[in-house]
Formats: structure tokens, C-alpha cells, sequence
């Protein structure tokens, strides 16, 4: 992906306009992470329809969320989340807590309310680094 | 009888003796073994199938075990060396000493998140990220990002207060002293200092952060504390129990050690106090 190479302002700003999620250019950080933090109370999750998907740029980077056929052998897909989120096209390994909130292995010690707070705050957290897969 | 040692008290020479032993281990490539394991085990640790290290009752045994395993691999450089604990609680800044460049070195500056002070700075050349989650090799940290507050006294004191040790169902979800202390509810304890240092330390993969070792001790000694308050509580569940370990069951990877074994640390080390 070549997204997570550049870092002209311009060019972030075409990508942009150009995805889905054109209100979100200026948002940054907690404030559109959904974070369901430490020292605050449990947040319920949003309900996640098992057709509920997203693909957007943020912050440079494509994130991809979509419901995935359950019981897959894919491993990386969350522990039988039925779930899958991508940046760049690569697997955001993730898994979903007993009161339907969220963590990824890039935020394994909070929890946000929907994957998509989860990609977002993984695409923050990477500084454009690339996701590489995980060898157990 | 080793005596594990509040960090903040260690002379230069303890400093330095710990972190040889550290940079050793990673040296002979041990060290990065203990970072792979960590992480299998968290991500495969779930709410509603097995766990073993995280989310459920054994959290605690499970991480005394790791880190007596990870000290004695200090041990095998440096004899002299044990785990210090650090004490979040009193020190709870981005200036304390633990950051000193005589120890953990600092924070991540502001541009890559990269730490660049003390022994584990990438540029000080012993200190080489292989197991992660990104194409980073660096140590990353940003202090106090995540979170603003580490944890305070009288949320230890809370959490110490709980009397149940754990409860049904065992998980992420749970009431009690256990789910409190690592931090998946209430004033939220172990997860909460984890975000706290941010970089490497939020990840799977938190023990790339040596901090992380100083981390757990402090945690292991809280377990201490509660048991003090609690002489008549015990670990639960004490029999056999879906998905999680009970009093006498063997915890992976070891297979041969049960939690009954592990609930008297002073079997293995002393702290120098109480808390
Ligand atoms: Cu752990
Ligand atoms: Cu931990």
C-alpha cells in the first residue's frame, strides 16, 4: 500500500476527500476513537450488526472492517469474533471482550467501543508503520 | 533468600548489574523468547474459551510464574540480580528515576515515539525490537498519552479491599479482587499502567519494554498484600472449571505447576516490604 509512505499534506488531503469518510478530515485522536477507558466506567459496545462493514482513509491509512464467516480457520481473524479489520490491507489481529467492546494486539490493555475505534486507534498508534503478520 | 527491591532504591551498581543481565538475556536471544510467549498467550486468551494467562483467575499465578522463570534467566548471567518492582503509586511521573538514562531510559520523543535514552534506546545498539506487531525495531513510549494518571493509592486501596479473590464467569467481565486488579473493570489497576507508558507496553508484546518485568513485580506484590488482608480468602475457582485453571490445575506452557504451588511466594523471594 503506498498510503503509509507518504506524508505529503497535499496528497493526504486528495486521499481524503477522495474516501468515504470525508467528515472526518480534521478529527483526530480520543475524540473519535470511541475509547471505552481506564478509570472509566465499562462502556457498552454499539450493537454490531453481522453485516455492518467500513472502508475508509484515516489518517492516510485505508482501514477495512467487515463480518466474516464464523468458525474460518483463519487464525488472525479474533478468536471467533467473526469479525476482521485490515490496514492497508493487512489483518489487524483483534478479539472481542465478554461485554461486547473491543481490543486489538496494537491496544491489547483498553478497549473501544466498535472496530472501527479500534482500526483508528491502531492507524495512530502505528505513526504509518505496516502492520506485519504475527508468527505464534 | 533473593529479595526483590523496590527500584526506586537500588544502588548505581544494582541498576547497572540488572540492566547487564537484561541486555545479556537479549543478547543470547532468550530474552525475545519471553516476548513471543507472552504474546501467544494473550491473544489466545479469550472471555469465552480457554485462558490462562490473562482475563481469568490464573492472571496472577501465571505471571509470578513467568516472571520467576525470567528471573532465574537473570539469574543464570548474574546471580546477584532479582526483579525490581516499581511503585506507580508514589513513582507516578515522566521524570521519576525509573526513566533515568542510569536504567529504563525516558520517554519516546515526540516525532517517531522512539525512545533515544538509557541502555534500550535503539541507538545504543543492544536493543533490537524482533517480535512485533509492525515493521518498527525500536523501543516506543509515550508517557502518560494514553492515560493521564497512573493509579493512585487509594485505588490500590480499593482494589485491595475487594475480599472475593474471583468470581463467575471467570473473565474480562468478572467482579472481584483479580478482574480489579488487572483492570477490565473498576479503577482499572495492571491495564491502566500498561496504557500509561504506551509504545510497546500497550501491545501484545509488552514485555519488549523492560519496564514491563518492573511492572508485573509491583502487581505481584499487590497479590501479596491482598492475601495479608485476606487471610481467610483464596485463590478461586478452587476445582475443576471450564476454560480456566482451578487451585490444582497445571498451568500452559509449564504443565507441571498448579496455582496451590504458587500462592506462597516467599517459597521463591521475599519482597523488602510489604505494601
Ligand atoms: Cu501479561
Ligand atoms: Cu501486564
Amino acid at each position: 500500500m503506498s498510503e503509509r509512505t507518504t506524508t505529503s499534506t497535499d496528497l493526504t488531503r486528495r486521499r481524503m476527500l477522495q474516501g468515504a469518510a470525508v467528515a472526518l478530515t480534521a478529527a483526530t485522536a480520543t475524540a473519535v476513537l470511541g475509547l471505552t477507558g481506564p478509570g472509566a466506567a465499562p462502556t457498552a459496545a454499539a450493537g454490531l450488526e453481522a453485516d455492518d462493514s467500513f472502508d475508509e482513509v484515516f489518517q492516510q491509512r485505508r482501514i477495512q472492517g467487515m463480518p466474516m464467516a464464523a468458525g474460518g480457520h483463519h487464525h488472525g481473524g479474533g478468536a471467533g469474533t467473526g469479525y476482521q479489520v485490515l490496514i492497508d490491507g493487512q489483518e489487524l489481529h483483534m478479539m472481542r471482550n465478554a461485554d461486547g467492546t473491543w481490543i486489538s494486539v496494537i491496544d491489547h490493555y483498553r478497549t473501544f467501543s466498535t472496530p472501527r475505534a479500534l482500526a483508528r486507534s491502531a492507524v495512530n498508534e502505528l505513526r504509518g508503520a505496516a502492520l506485519v503478520p504475527i508468527s505464534v | 533468600m533473593a529479595v526483590r527491591k523496590n527500584q526506586a532504591t537500588l544502588t548505581a551498581q544494582e541498576k547497572r548489574a540488572f540492566v547487564n543481565a537484561v541486555l545479556e538475556l537479549k543478547r543470547q536471544g532468550g530474552y525475545d523468547t519471553f516476548v513471543s510467549t507472552h504474546n501467544s498467550f494473550i491473544m489466545s486468551d479469550t472471555d469465552d474459551g480457554e485462558r490462562t494467562g490473562h482475563r481469568s483467575p490464573s492472571f496472577l499465578p501465571w505471571h509470578r510464574r513467568f516472571l520467576l522463570q525470567f528471573e532465574q534467566a537473570l539469574q543464570a548471567i548474574d546471580p546477584t540480580v532479582t526483579l525490581p518492582y516499581w511503585d506507580w503509586t508514589t513513582d507516578r511521573t515522566a521524570d521519576a528515576s525509573i526513566w533515568g538514562a542510569d536504567f529504563l531510559g525516558g520517554d519516546g520523543r515526540s516525532s517517531d515515539g522512539q525512545v533515544t535514552t538509557g541502555p534500550f534506546a535503539f541507538g545504543a545498539g543492544k536493543w533490537t525490537i524482533t517480535v512485533s506487531p509492525d515493521n518498527r525495531n525500536y523501543l516506543l513510549r509515550s508517557l502518560g498519552a494514553g492515560v493521564a494518571d497512573l493509579p493512585t493509592r487509594a485505588d490500590v486501596d480499593s482494589v485491595l479491599a475487594l475480599s472475593d479473590y474471583d468470581t463467575p464467569p471467570w473473565n474480562s467481565s468478572s467482579d472481584g479482587f483479580r478482574n480489579n486488579l488487572e483492570g477490565w473493570r473498576g479503577v482499572n489497576l495492571h491495564n491502566r499502567v500498561h496504557v500509561w507508558i504506551g509504545g510497546n507496553m500497550s501491545s501484545g508484546m509488552s514485555p519488549n519494554d523492560p519496564a514491563f518485568w518492573l511492572h508485573h513485580c509491583f502487581i505481584d506484590r499487590l497479590w501479596a498484600a491482598w492475601q495479608t488482608r485476606h487471610p481467610d480468602q483464596g485463590y478461586l475457582p478452587a476445582d475443576h472449571t471450564q476454560d480456566v485453571v482451578g487451585l490444582n490445575d497445571t498451568m500452559k506452557p509449564w504443565n507441571d505447576i498448579a496455582p496451590a504451588a504458587l500462592l506462597d511466594h516467599t517459597r521463591f523471594y521475599t519482597y523488602d516490604s510489604a505494601y
